[in-house]
């Protein structure tokens, strides 16, 4: 059947499962927009910049398992979603950017509102798509599906020009993709399997290390199996928290620079490392050349280049964590020896828990505890970057994979919010909520029109110190307290710009008030802004400083 | 060390781009480039000189892998393999040097392709020794301008990899 370039997006959006898609019109992408005007059974959400459609379509993307789709016009529209763009492509979540671009005829004329998007996204995307040609977009489009949600997952973007849009075709929507060049490895290698098996079994003091990929492959239930059948301890990355039950008494929590004391011991003294899914990035390993240094190294990876990459792997196992977890269950035995290994992690637990100090002033990490509490840990949590993120993973008991999702790799300040939105019209009976700094806040702060207008009832709690805090903490700790541009005190009141954009806004600054104001806010049927006006020096701890052995943390320096 | 990549690719709008992003998001230097159609015409060849330790070339040919348009990647350097690179080099030829100049592109069976009064225009074939040797005699002489195509490779029938 004949139809428009336009129309073969949409139905590939309806075949594919896409029902809802975050995006910003523009010229060049009002023939897509008209298509979808008459498509009712897909939801789009408008946003109010197009960077907060694409980390809302990563937010959607991580807290369904789905892929999240936004779409931009050409030029300006498609290069503000860049930086979501790289975000979902540090963290390897699996989103489609559709783009607007100039016609065919003019690609190349510096024309208006033109940019080489694909050009610019090389290195940022999984895989990219400029169509030249009406007839290939039925298969570039399968294609785009396939490779974003494969394999190790990843962005995709595909390039439509507006002459491709409203050109027609006759071609069907192709069934399969067929890529002769991409085919992922999903089972892992029996002989390292087995050789992992022998490893295992043989250490004294193993420990696994779970990332993101564990979450990614949907392989939580076998991460679960396989540690508690052996009973080996286990640590996540940032992006693997919640992986693995936090109140399971084998976790360790989050390691690396603001891990925990004990997971960061433990990876020192391990004689086994079982990665997986991980990839041994540097806010883990600190200085790479004193990490764990009496480990042999198990890595499965669905990446063959995150393998041997930073640190050296004695059993490579390239697949899907899920699928290798599974050939591997069976394979080891039961763990119930090790006792001294137990008794050691026990000894760090109790001796170096991790802490905080009540004042007078209220402090952030008492907010994040609290709105564990009052959410039973069933929320999903979205942060910021920066002193609000690294709170948010240590003051928050994550159980369930899914439910902490967070700029990991990219470290992007803006995302939280938007991110929150895209998770709770993904997940719309979970209760969500974006812990923030007021620095971030206000880099995607537009989008509370976005949740208001939607009736999307995510809530912010600003941990307000008025400074970029995580910034302001290196000039204390490491540039002798010269404090650089990083006073933000000047901010507006958030709770009166909450009011008007039509959300409401709760301001807190005595401890006391803060768990009424939480039941406040889970109780208002829209979206609301929670000012916490916390200590305004307060640090995160423990540290490893920048460069610095795992072992060499710093703790509660004034 | 040295490493000589034999890259099969999707004969494609961008890929070349794509794999020079690659290289210089990723800090890996390239010595020598070259592109060209196959046997089959949906299929390029690029065969690239790329110098590092083990670890970097080991991070290269994965990266490589990891793009989708690359088909096949296989590191020439690592089995038995036929290797040349064509040079271009117009080299001053004053009348006394004549003589000499033409018998060093006889003894590397090289072949003069411009003759000027002041100057030769010599085609050489060949491996990276037989080309710097040939270029080591022509350069007392003076070399005026030198253009290489890059390295290309095919591995030995019955020893693919």
């Amino acid at each position: 059947m004949k139809r428009s370039g336009a129309q073969v997006v949409v139905e590939a959006l309806l075949k594919e499962g896409a029902r809802t898609v975050f995006g910003f019109p523009g010229g060049a992408m009002i023939p897509l927009y008209d298509v979808l005007y008459e498509t009712k059974e897909i939801k789009h959400i408008l946003t109010r910049h197009e960077q907060g459609a694409a980390h809302a379509a990563d937010g959607y993307a991580r807290a369904t398992g789905k892929v999240g789709i936004c779409m931009a016009t050409s030029g300006p529209g498609a290069t503000n979603l860049v930086t979501g763009i790289a975000t979902a492509y540090m963290d390897s979540i699996p989103i489609i950017a559709f783009t607007g671009q100039v016609p065919t005829s003019m690609i190349g004329n510096d024309a208006f509102q033109e940019a080489n998007i694909t050009g610019i996204t090389y290195s940022i995307t999984k895989h990219n798509y400029l169509v030249k040609e009406v007839n290939e977009l039925p298969s570039i489009l399968k294609e785009a599906f396939h490779v974003a949600s494969t394999g190790r997952k990843g962005p995709v973007l595909v390039d439509l020009p507006k002459d491709i849009l409203m050109g027609e075709t006759k071609i069907p929507y192709p069934q399969e993709a067929k890529i002769r060049s991409y085919n992922p490895t999903h089972k892992g290698n029996p002989k390292q399997i087995k050789r992992a098996a022998l490893a295992i079994d043989k250490s004294e003091k193993p420990v696994i290390y779970a990332g993101g990929g564990v979450i990614s492959s949907e392989a939580s239930a076998e991460l679960i199996q396989f540690a508690c059948r052996t009973q080996i301890p286990v640590t996540t990355t940032l992006m693997g928290l919640g992986a693995f039950p936090e109140d399971n008494q084998l976790s360790l929590g989050m390691l690396g620079m603001h891990g925990t004391r004990y997971a960061n011991y433990a990876i020192s003294e391990t004689d086994l490392i079982i990665a997986v899914g991980a990839r041994f990035d540097d806010r883990i390993t600190g200085k790479i050349s004193e990490f764990a240094p009496y480990a042999k190294i198990i890595h499965i990876d669905i990446d063959p280049t995150a393998i041997s990459k930073n640190v050296r792997a004695d059993i490579p196992i390239v697949g899907d964590a899920k699928d290798i977890l599974s050939q591997l269950i069976p394979l080891v035995k039961k763990g119930e020896e090790r006792e001294k290994w137990h008794a050691k992690i026990k000894e760090w637990k109790e001796k170096y828990p991790l802490k905080y100090e009540m004042g007078e002033d209220l402090k952030p990490q008492y907010v994040v505890e609290k709105i564990y509490e009052v959410t039973k840990g069933e929320a999903i949590i979205t942060t910021e970057v920066g002193q609000n993120q690294m709170w948010a993973a240590q003051f928050y008991q994550y159980t369930n994979p899914r439910s902490f999702i967070s700029s990991g790799g990219l470290g992007t300040m803006g995302y939280g919010f938007p991110a929150a939105i895209g998770a709770q019209v993904g997940c719309p009976d979970k209760i969500v909520f974006d812990i923030a700094g007021d620095g971030s806040f206000q880099m995607n702060i537009q989008e509370l029109t976005t949740a208001v207008n939607y009736k999307v009832p995510v809530k912010i709690a600003i941990l307000n110190n008025g400074y970029l805090g995580m910034v302001r903490q290196w000039q204390q700790l490491f540039y002798r307290g010269r404090y650089s541009q990083v006073d933000i005190e000047d901010s507006p009141d958030f709770v009166k710009i909450a009011e008007a954009y039509g959300a409401k806004g709760i301001r807190v600054d005595k401890t006391r008030e803060v768990e009424p104001a939480l039941k406040k806010a889970l109780a208002t049927p829209g979206p609301v802004v929670l000012d916490f006006k916390v200590s305004r020096e307060e640090n995160v701890y423990p540290m490893v400083p920048a460069g610095a052995a795992l072992t060499q943390m710093i703790e509660g320096l004034a | 060390m040295k490493h000589t990549i034999s890259v099969e690719v999707e004969n494609r709008f961008g890929i070349l781009a794509r794999i020079a992003s690659l290289f210089s998001a990723r800090g890996f230097n390239i010595d020598s480039l070259a592109v060209g159609e196959t046997e089959d015409p949906t299929i390029s060849c690029i065969t690239m000189v790329v110098p590092g330790d083990d670890q970097i070339i080991e991070q290269v040919i994965k990266q490589l892998r990891k793009l989708i348009d690359v088909i096949k990647v296989v590191d020439l350097t690592q089995q038995d393999a036929v290797e040349r690179e064509l040079v271009l080099v117009k080299v001053n030829a004053k009348r006394t040097d004549r003589a000499e100049i033409m018998r060093i592109v006889d003894i590397f069976r090289a072949r003069i392709l411009d003759v000027h009064p002041f100057s030769f225009t010599i085609e050489t074939t060949g491996t990276e020794e037989k080309i710097k040797g040939i270029l080591t005699l022509l350069k007392p002489f003076g070399i005026k301008k030198l253009v290489r195509t890059g390295k290309i490779a095919l591995s030995r029938e019955g020893k693919t990899g």
